[in-house]
């Protein structure tokens, strides 16, 4: 896996414009590790979408009498519950895929909402500069200060922990990368003459923004948010982990590892199994984002 | 690097005398601890880790026996109680050296001073010492000592007479409990003189088995036997208590042989623990109850049949196998089975969901009904898991289409929102500070109903009320115990509550060590244990 | 040279300020009290409570607590742990170290394996080796951190049992005062025989576990980076002039593709403090994430402000150092390219 990750040479092996698409996806495909990260990730996506089909069972329906059963590959597993039951007789595969929609949830929501508030911060400190621009970026700067899951378990603690604020917590810590890269990127741009004539024709400030200068960070962007819904999902899991996350019985997957981690010497499946899935999801998603930037932007290779 | 050599040679000879840590005769027994205590005097403390950290190097004037909750003479040789209850006479232990550490060698023997000046600190609030180190004696007030107490006054260097503003039984117990520590008043009238009274928290001077060598916060307490110990002489040489909060590792370092003894260790931990023939494994009930309060001034629970039914709903059998992991047992009274006064002819209710939805049909409700149901977030002796048991009470409960809620605050803000009566269902728990029954069944009474009070279910019985308070100001045990019978027969039938069990407290130790008594009130004593 | 440096540090002094003021009144809008936490099932009666919150001054406006506090800072004074009683500022340079210790042998680990293996990777680039390395690479960098240590602890030390499950030293055959407040420094100096051993011992899995995620990522920067480097037209000229690629790497290349790996270790502190948090949780280990997570746990709010303000100044110290290093190596980043 992961063949040609950061491969610069190949930049330039790119056809003429076909399409922007179909260019994208030549590109992407040429990367396995990237498709099989895609494929991992479609089917854990799926999984989410389609739990209450794939699920045997409900994520919260205790089976009491099966409480802690090992995988049923295993001795003393029963091929009823696959891959096991939790300390309250819980079925392991159930609450795992039922995870998978709270962490992809996770993950997504803080891409989308750290994004769009970043994209606009960004933008407004660019284009309004002076006391404005100070202030956001002193604010970045705050933030960025502060060990991220520092911060995140500081917000949690004045919010509650709860899933909305697990979410709200962790975009406010991937904010500043955000607004830095928007903001740099729009500040390269400004300066160039097609903004500046456009700005002479009389082309309203917010549709500059949005015509000219976004398109053009776009591209870094997107690699961004890619790999960030996978460091949100890891951020969650652990203030998870730290029982600041999501409450119960949501199946959120860290907070499945923190209940059970008594378990680790007597039965380590039920502690084993949350990680995995976090790790291979988080896998899949970062070879996902490595094939995006690789396709997406030859110059970014390098990052 | 070679200067360090040749003394290396020296420091190896120098260690095996100081320290004996390496030398064949030394005996050290590290107890792997699961917490760093606030400071080392008990009375400004609330934990049982600060309390067994200063365990070692402290003194009562009267003790419970190890082991036992029996009170025993500690630095007070013997006392007499006047025909009245109102007046205690004790007379003091002579010879009794306190402590040398670094900064500290003390001039005289332990006195009446000592006595006065451990009590006076907590009670007057002129004081030199009341406000140091944020000053809040939460033991002394919640024993109501203030209001207890008349006066203590020295009669002469060994006899302190000590006077009371009502009879009261449970006193001597009280006065065994870890915040009647008899501290050093010379070292504290020298550290106030040197203008750092706050290092007498710091840094515990007192009569007891081992005295205190140092402190790395976070990682280590060092004890070392006291010679010169008045009592029963501590058997090894050195003391560690090596802070190790996740019981995890514990139990690795416990395997590992790097410690000889491990509290609280994880139930489920524990099958694998007994077949492990390196260590021996011994539990005790523990002096607690966790329960389940209903809050009898919100409706539905103002009914007493909805109160039983949630009792009958309930698979209780259920949690103390899937939280308890065996280390509790099911409960059915508010007192533990092994405290005196126990009612061991009440029956509990059984498990009937089907009865328990006729029975709340009958009182009229309709289902689907909405709860709330609060669990603590954090872990207590009584209950290792709220959340795990709340979470199997709500499945449970949709079964007789009840919809509980899940809520919980944060630890303090959770216990005073409980107190004020705001939850309808509440879980919590109490632990036995001294092993009278009275320290449990307060809980239950009209005078901690009061919003702020203790009692969760904010039930308020008059028969059960007059008997909690005749018994409290009789002498006799027996009279106690058949006022205390009664009144958890009238607490069961009405069910302000349901009590879900008392947990049983395993520890754990290597095979060499010998000697150590579970003590029921959950401390842990190291005076007369050895390690081969 | 010295006036970029004193402007760089100049702007920091702001975000100190801002820092200051932010988790003060963040920390003061956490809900629960540290009065209220300390009592257990037994609460407070509310004379008692409105007399201790009076005596931390926690009664008075936000505002005026905060302008005490600013004072309090000025002269030095990070104000008194409730819990403990202690000074925050002695408490933390007592955890300080610890955490030192343990981040410096995490960063030690990455580097150590991460830049070579990078190195190599690049140079055999496409190969079995690169492959593998990439993938275990992502791996790491996707390894959440906590599930890490317990899997370690659990086979390493408990099944193989090759290294302490816990701990920073055998407590039963080492015992000397602290003097420095790093294990391995103060055991050498104890002049025990063995006691650097255990030490070290005792440092190296958490050190891994801690390490993991910088190694990875600095493998493949350091990848990518000499890559980049390789393929620039001086590299390849002075191949083509025949030097050979011992020198040619090990001189040009290595020395410009070093340039972004610095930048990268600088910011990887921040993330390793944070590590720090889950990992001294995992290991017991005396630090001060540890502490920072258990003062929230207590509201210990003199400790969590203190903690929080002293972590945040090193992170903004070791940017800023990184920020000047940078700016010395690589000239460009002064005249603002």
């Amino acid at each position: 896996m992961a063949a040609d990750i950061s491969v610069v040479d190949t930049a330039p092996a790119i056809p003429a414009p076909a399409g922007p698409l179909r260019a994208f996806w030549a590109s992407f495909s040429e990367n396995r590790g990237a498709v099989i990260g895609m494929l991992v990730l479609l089917l854990i996506v799926l999984l989410a979408v389609f739990a209450p089909l794939v699920a045997p069972y409900s994520p919260t329906e205790q089976f009491r009498e099966f409480s802690k059963l090992p995988p049923a590959w295993s001795e003393g597993g029963d091929w009823r519950y696959v891959l096991g039951t939790d300390a309250l007789g819980r079925d392991m595969l159930s609450r795992l895929v039922y995870g998978a929609r709270v962490s992809l949830f996770i993950g997504l929501a803080v891409m989308v909402v750290s994004v769009a508030v970043g994209v606009a911060l960004g933008l407004v400190a660019a284009f309004a500069g002076g006391i404005t621009d100070v202030a956001i970026m002193r604010v970045m700067d705050l933030i960025i200060s502060v060990p991220g899951l520092v911060l995140a378990i500081l917000i949690v603690s004045v919010l509650g922990p709860s899933l909305a604020n697990t979410i709200v917590a962790v975009t406010i810590v991937f904010l500043p990368r955000y607004v830095r890269l928007v903001r740099a990127s729009a500040m390269g741009e400004i300066g160039k003459d097609y903004v500046t004539a456009a700005r002479v024709a009389g082309v309203g400030r917010l549709r500059l923004m949005a015509s000219t200068v976004l398109p053009n960070c776009l591209a870094p962007l997107i690699v961004q948010a890619a790999l960030g819904v996978s460091e949100a999902i890891l951020e969650a899991a652990a203030l998870g982990f730290l029982g600041l996350g999501a409450q119960p019985p949501t199946p959120e997957w860290g907070s499945m590892l923190a209940d059970s981690r008594e378990f680790i010497r007597s039965n380590p499946w039920i502690v084993t199994l949350p990680g995995l899935a976090i790790l291979v999801t988080v896998i899949s998603i970062n070879l996902m984002g490595d094939g995006l930037r690789d396709a997406l932007d030859p110059k970014l290779k390098r990052s | 690097m070679k200067t360090a050599q040749r003394s290396g040679l020296a420091a190896l000879a120098l260690s095996a005398v100081l320290m004996a840590s390496t030398g064949l005769s030394a005996k050290t027994l590290v107890y792997c601890s699961e917490g760093s205590p606030e400071n080392f005097t008990p009375a400004l403390n609330t934990t049982g880790t600060s309390f067994d950290a200063a365990r070692p190097v402290y003194n009562q004037l009267v003790e419970f026996e190890r082991g036992t909750t029996k009170v025993i003479p500690g630095l007070a040789e013997s006392w007499t109680v006047s025909p009245d209850g109102l007046t205690i006479t004790f007379k003091l232990r002579k010879g009794v050296k306190w402590h040398t550490v670094t900064g500290f060698k003390p001039t005289r023997d332990f006195n009446a001073d000592d006595v006065l000046f451990s009590f006076n600190r907590q009670w007057k609030t002129d004081h030199p010492y009341y406000k140091v180190s944020g000053g809040k004696y939460d033991y002394f007030n919640d024993m109501d000592m203030p209001k207890l107490l008349k006066s203590i006054e020295k009669k002469d260097d060994y006899t302190v007479v000590m006077t009371l503003a009502e009879p009261n039984a449970p006193m001597l117990a009280n006065l065994a409990m870890d915040f009647a520590t008899i501290q050093s008043a010379e070292f504290a009238e020298q550290l106030l003189k040197a203008g750092k009274p706050e290092q007498f928290d710091q840094i515990p001077v007192g009569t007891g088995p081992f005295s205190f060598v140092a402190y790395q916060k976070d990682a280590v307490i060092r004890y070392k036997a006291n010679k010169e110990f008045w009592g029963e002489k501590p058997k090894i040489d050195d003391l560690v208590y090596a802070i190790t909060p996740d019981p995890t590792a514990r139990y690795s370092k416990l395997k590992s042989g790097e410690c000889h003894f491990v509290p609280y260790p994880r139930p489920a931990d524990l099958a694998e623990m007994q077949k492990d023939p390196q260590l021996q494994v011994i539990n005790q009930p523990g002096l607690n109850i966790a329960y389940w309060a209903f809050n009898t001034q919100k409706k539905p629970f103002d009914d007493k049949r909805v109160r039983q039914a949630l009792n009958m709903g309930i698979d209780k059998a259920a949690i103390v196998k899937d939280v308890y992991l065996g280390a509790g047992q099911a409960a059915k009274n508010l007192i533990p089975p092994t405290l005196w006064g126990y009612n061991d002819k009440v029956q509990d209710y059984p498990y009937d969901p089907e009865k328990a939805k006729a029975m709340l049909k009958e009182a009229g409700v309709t289902t689907p009904l909405d709860i709330d149901l609060w669990y603590m977030p954090v872990q207590r002796p009584y209950n290792p898991n709220a959340k795990r048991i709340a979470e199997m009470m709500q499945a449970d409960l949709a079964k007789l289409g009840i919809n509980a809620k899940l809520v919980t605050y944060e630890w303090g803000e959770y216990r005073k929102r409980a107190q004020q009566g705001e939850a309808m269902t509440v879980q919590l728990g109490w632990t036995g500070d001294n092993g009278d029954p009275d320290n449990f069944f307060f809980l239950r009474g009209c005078a901690a109903a009061r919003p702020g009070g203790q009692n969760l279910s904010k039930w308020c019985n008059k028969e059960y009320d007059d008997r909690l308070n005749k018994a409290k100001t009789l002498a006799d045990p027996a009279a106690r115990a058949k006022l205390y019978e009664e009144m958890q027969v009238i607490e069961h039938d009405e069910a302000p509550d349901m009590k879900i069990a008392h947990s049983i407290v395993y520890e754990v130790m290597r095979k060499g060590v010998t000697g150590y008594k579970q003590s029921p009130l959950g401390g842990h004593k190291f005076n007369g244990v050895d390690v081969q | 040279m010295f006036k970029f440096l004193l402007k760089r540090a100049a702007l920091t002094i702001p975000t100190f300020f801002a820092l200051m003021f932010v988790t003060f009144v963040a920390i003061r809008l956490v809900p629960g009290d540290p009065v209220e936490v300390r009592t257990g099932e037994r609460g407070i009666s509310p004379e008692r409570l409105a007399q201790f919150r009076h005596e931390l001054g926690l009664d008075q406006p936000v505002w005026k607590q905060f302008l005490d506090y600013v004072w309090q800072l000025l002269h030095g004074d990070f104000g008194t742990s409730i819990v403990t009683n202690e000074r925050v500022l002695t408490e933390f340079f007592q955890l300080f170290p610890a955490t030192l210790e343990l981040s410096f042998f995490a960063m030690l680990f990455a580097i150590g394996i991460g830049i070579p293996a990078g190195v190599i990777a690049a140079l055999k680039r496409g190969s079995i080796f690169d492959q593998t390395l990439m993938g275990i690479s992502l791996t790491g960098f996707s390894m959440p951190i906590f599930w890490w240590g317990l899997l370690l602890i659990m086979l390493v030390a408990e099944r193989w049992g090759l290294t302490p499950v816990s701990g920073r030293i055998d407590l039963i055959r080492f015992y000397f005062e602290p003097v420095t407040g790093f294990m391995l420094i103060d055991s050498l100096l104890s002049d025990q025989p063995g006691a650097f051993w255990s030490a070290l011992h005792h440092l190296v899995l958490p050190a891994i576990v801690l390490g993991t995620v910088p190694l990875a990522t600095l493998a493949r920067m350091t990848r990518s980076s000499m890559l980049e480097v390789l393929s620039e037209d001086y590299v390849r000229t002075a191949r083509a002039k025949g030097l050979s690629t011992f020198r040619v790497i090990g001189v040009h290349a290595l020395r410009n593709a070093l340039i972004p790996v610095v930048t990268i270790i600088g910011l990887q502190v921040g993330s390793l403090m944070a590590g720090a948090v889950l990992t001294e949780t995992i290991f017991s280990w005396p630090g001060v994430g540890k502490w920072l997570i258990e003062s929230i746990g207590r509201r210990d709010y003199p400790a969590l402000q203190g903690g929080i303000l002293l972590i945040s100044s090193v992170v903004i110290i070791v940017n800023l150092t990184v920020d000047i290093l940078y700016g010395t190596i690589n000239p460009r980043i002064r005249h603002g390219r």
